[in-house]
């Protein structure tokens, strides 16, 4: 093929999967561009809060300690929501720093200075409308305004990946294998923030909140709703947010807002936020594709990474971390088909062998039928639960002066009288069934 | 929350978001085939609210200057009839602070 290259490598978005796949291939001496849609990176993109160190300091090595975060999150809880309260789970650990509260303006904008230092070309406000096919082979990007050809293509263009659709690399989505997700970004001043939450005042702690299920307010009535809420305490603004199943709002007939809205009235939500002013909205999809729906990963001339190829471990709110390894690997299998002078399918495949060897394809594959078991029982983990234990704690706590064992034993009861007794084995089952995909996983 | 009243809501949010508006729609319907749809799901599931119905030509409006380019219409329409574009290079959604 006759073609004059304008680089060796194009990545496709300037996400953590793309700067990272660009710094790789640039580190090796390499000519790699960088091709982004925003104006300014990271201003089409939004998360729940928090990039994780591991990751960034083996991306990013010295010039990690450039970050520009807001605050160290060092408190995890996980909350069970109910119509009145909540049943928590909480570990501090005052001297963890593996996760930083950043937002992704802030985020990207310091990854492309690092990345730009170390030679990957940056090309902002540029849309990358279709890829370049030659013989079957990607040879280049076509924008609005010109080609560009390089002999391998990156695709690190996140969850919709157009491109990755437009070559046959993946299906279209399915709505169950989606979570839509909205956030709003609270203002309130430093210092609120600090009392509420019990902070330090240097930024070296902060709180993130994950919530389950929706036995509350007018969320009680949709009887599988499978929606996840969280909140992170970043410098002076709150981040709130849920993301919840595509399918089961379209089946609801819900909008995302509505809910949202219903949880920033829950009675342990609404004082956390009090006072403060809305300064942003957003929206975002999860990819749920998993190990089982992954995206063809290599093609002729093309390696997918990040988001777009569905690299992401929602039940840990885990995505940055997957993006910036798996981005880094694909950055790695370029350069293998670059020393060889070939760019196959079959050289480039070299990639889903370095994924198998890490957590991103160990992780996958070990929950990949985790999500969908939690879908499945939707309404016993929104809604019955929840509800349980706010009858169990009511029993030990509320000295009704009624024989402790008599509740106990009614309470038990209850187990097999509520619903269907198949409903409890099927919980039970569901529930081993997890831990043995997560003891017997990769 | 009933459904004006979260239109009223999602309207008061989409105006904490800064967007540089294009004078061309990324997203384009087919009214032939939404006149044949019946559950209509972009009017409801739009985190935006970019999606109205006409009340008197009952056809589907695109407020696309709203979007937020999350890609759930284009996934949920029982159709597949959404031509779903990003807008062109520097237009569309700012976010500062997600
Ligand atoms: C609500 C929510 C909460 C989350 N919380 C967390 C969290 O707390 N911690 C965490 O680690 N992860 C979290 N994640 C996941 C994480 O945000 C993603 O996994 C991660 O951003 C994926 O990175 P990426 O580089 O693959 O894709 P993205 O970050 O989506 O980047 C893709 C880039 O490509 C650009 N692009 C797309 N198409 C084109 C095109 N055609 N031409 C040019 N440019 C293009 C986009 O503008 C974008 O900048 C969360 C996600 C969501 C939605
Ligand atoms: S869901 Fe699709 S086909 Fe139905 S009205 Fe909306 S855009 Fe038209
Ligand atoms: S992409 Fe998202 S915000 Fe934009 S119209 Fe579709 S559903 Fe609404």
């Amino acid at each position: 093929m006759n073609i004059d290259y304008n680089a060796d490598v194009i990545v496709v978005g300037a996400g953590p999967a793309g700067v990272s796949a660009a710094l790789e291939v640039a580190r090796d001496g390499r000519k790699v561009v960088l091709i982004e849609r925003a104006k300014y990176p990271g201003s089409k993109n939004m998360y729940g809060g928090a990039v994780y160190t591991t990751a960034l300091r083996e991306i990013f090595k010295e010039d990690f300690n450039s970050i520009p975060y807001e605050r160290v999150i060092n408190s995890h809880t996980w909350s069970f929501l109910n119509d009145t309260g909540s049943f928590d789970i909480t570990y501090k650990n005052s001297s963890a720093t593996s996760a930083l509260a950043i937002k992704r303006f802030d985020l990207e904008k310091w990854m492309i200075k690092v990345a730009k230092k170390q030679g990957v070309l940056f090309a902002p406000n540029t849309l990358v409308e279709k890829l370049i096919l030659k013989e079957g082979r990607v040879v280049g990007v076509e924008t609005e305004q010109e080609q560009y050809f390089a002999p391998i293509v990156i695709l690190a263009d996140g969850v919709n990946s157009l491109l990755a659709r437009q070559i046959g690399l993946r299906a279209d989505f399915k709505s169950k294998d989606m979570i839509l997700s909205v956030k709003e970004a609270i203002k309130l001043d430093k210092k609120t923030i600090e009392e509420r939450f019990n902070l330090k005042d240097d930024c070296s702690n902060g709180v993130n909140k994950q919530y389950f299920g929706s036995y509350f307010g007018n969320l009680k009535e949709y009887k599988n709703l499978f929606m996840m809420t969280f909140l992170y305490t970043f410098k002076d603004t709150i981040m709130l947010g849920v993301g919840a199943n595509l399918e089961d709002l379209n089946k609801n007939k819900l909008n995302l807002n509505q809910i949202l809205e219903e949880i920033k009235l829950h009675p342990d939500i609404a004082p956390l936020i009090k006072n403060g002013q809305t300064v942003e909205y957003s929206a975002h999809l999860i990819p749920e594709t998993g190990y089982n729906k992954m995206p063809k990963l290599t093609s002729d001339g093309v390696i997918v990474t990040g988001d777009a190829a569905g690299f992401i471990n929602s039940v840990h709110f885990e995505g940055t971390n997957f993006a910036l390894i798996s981005g880094k690997l694909a950055g790695e299998s370029a350069i293998c088909a670059l020393e060889k002078n070939d760019f196959s399918n079959a050289t480039l495949s070299i990639y889903r062998k370095k994924l198998e060897k890490t957590f991103i394809l160990q992780d996958l594959y070990t929950y990949r039928n985790i999500i969908e078991k939690l879908y499945e029982r939707s309404n016993s983990i929104s809604i019955y639960y929840p509800k349980k234990i706010k009858e169990l704690f009511e029993i030990i706590v509320s000295a009704n002066c009624i024989s402790k064992s008599s509740q106990i034993r009614k309470y038990a009861m209850s187990y097999f009288k509520d619903r269907k007794i198949s409903e409890l084995f099927k919980d039970i089952f569901s529930a081993i069934k997890c831990v043995i995909d997560v003891f017997f996983g990769k | 929350m009933g459904k004006e009243e979260n239109k009223k809501s999602i309207d008061k949010k989409i105006s904490t978001v800064k967007f540089e508006c294009s004078q061309n729609s990324h997203l384009t319907v087919n009214q032939a085939k939404c006149a044949k749809c019946k559950q209509k799901p972009c009017l409801f599931i739009c985190p935006a609210n970019v999606y109205i119905q006409d009340e008197e030509t009952k056809e589907i409006v695109v407020q696309y200057e709203n979007c937020l380019e999350c890609g759930a219409c284009k996934i949920v329409c029982p159709k597949k009839t959404i031509d779903w574009n990003y807008p062109a290079s520097s237009f569309g959604v700012v976010y500062k602070n997600s």
